[in-house]
């Protein structure tokens, strides 16, 4: 009900300096999740609460804030949930080792299971060589 | 063990895993957030109290002992539901219910309680919904318990239920006014 699937950010426009500002802002808004609809990013939704956070952002970009900073703002009041990707901690440790740790599992498998595989076929080729020679 | 049975045992593995996915996705809500505010001193707020916007509610003249901060609003379909829940309970729980009117017009939020009773021991508003970001408000109703030191010690979102008051929020609140002992 409350989600819509255009960017809401073209019917809300925000008095940027210059494009280099509202490429910025917008950067920076498509990596935090709008917590009213959970699966969609501050830029795209229009919830009220989007907006809202939309405006403070832009708020504290006037006032000098860096991304890190306006990103630990959100944080703090709405957990790391508001962030797509998630910080790097012992807690997420799985979340971003599991996946690279088992394409190297998967891959060691494939290796071992080619090469048992292969090795009878070559030994044949090689004998047939051989034998040719 | 057969290399033949390696694509079983894979399959089998995938269907525990899967399994596994659907029986905890039923028991829990993928869109819970827990509030990091929990344990950490609730944030300052100066809001107009509904009833009398020329006065004024400050974090400071609620410290000295716990209470209650409901956030509600009248175009919340949700709170419409908690709503006879806390008419029952606000008298029972030990502690003053504070209702936080938000992004709401006062006018609305007048009529609407005129209209279902009143539960609140006093309601402030917040129509700008400005101090509810620092509250990390978003979706009413929820819920804080702060303390008599001005700490979130306990947080709701959603509804509050005789279930949830039961099992979660007169624990919490009980653990809230023995610390203050």
């Amino acid at each position: 009900m409350f989600c819509a699937i255009t960017p809401a950010f073209a019917i809300d426009p925000l008095p940027f300096k210059d494009a280099a500002q509202r490429e910025r802002f917008q950067h920076l808004t498509s990596q935090l999740r709008c917590m009213v609809c959970q699966n969609e990013s501050l830029d795209a939704s229009n919830a009220d609460l989007a907006r809202d956070l939309r405006h403070q952002i832009f708020e504290m970009m006037q006032q000098g804030k860096s991304d890190e900073q306006i990103k630990q703002y959100l944080v703090a009041r709405y957990s790391d949930f508001v962030l797509y990707d998630p910080p790097l901690k012992a807690s997420t440790m799985a979340l971003w080792f599991a996946p690279p740790a088992l394409v190297v599992v998967g891959g060691i498998v494939v290796f071992v299971l080619l090469r048992k595989r292969a090795k009878p076929a070559a030994q044949i080729a090689m004998n047939e060589t051989g034998d040719d020679w | 063990m057969s290399a033949r049975l390696i694509p079983f045992a894979v399959f089998a593995l995938l269907v525990v895993l899967f399994g596994v996915g659907i029986v905890w996705n039923e028991h829990h809500d993928a869109s819970y957030v827990p509030s990091p505010l929990i344990g950490k001193p609730a944030p300052a707020f100066d809001l107009p109290m509904l009833d009398d916007a020329s006065q004024r509610v400050r974090k400071h003249d609620l410290l000295g002992k716990p209470y209650l901060i409901n956030v509600f609003a009248s175009w919340c379909f949700a709170c419409g539901d908690e709503h006879p829940v806390l008419m029952e309970y606000a008298d029972r729980i030990g502690v003053p219910l504070i209702g936080y009117d938000y992004k709401d017009k006062p006018a609305d939020a007048k009529a609407w309680l005129a209209q279902h009773g009143n539960p609140y021991a006093q309601v402030i508003a917040d129509e700008s919904g400005a101090t509810a970001i620092d509250f990390g408000v978003y979706g009413a109703p929820e819920t804080f318990l702060v303390d008599a030191a001005g700490v979130i010690r306990y947080k709701h979102i959603g509804p509050l239920t005789p279930q949830v008051i039961a099992q979660e929020l007169e624990p919490a609140i009980k653990a809230a006014q023995d610390s203050t002992r």
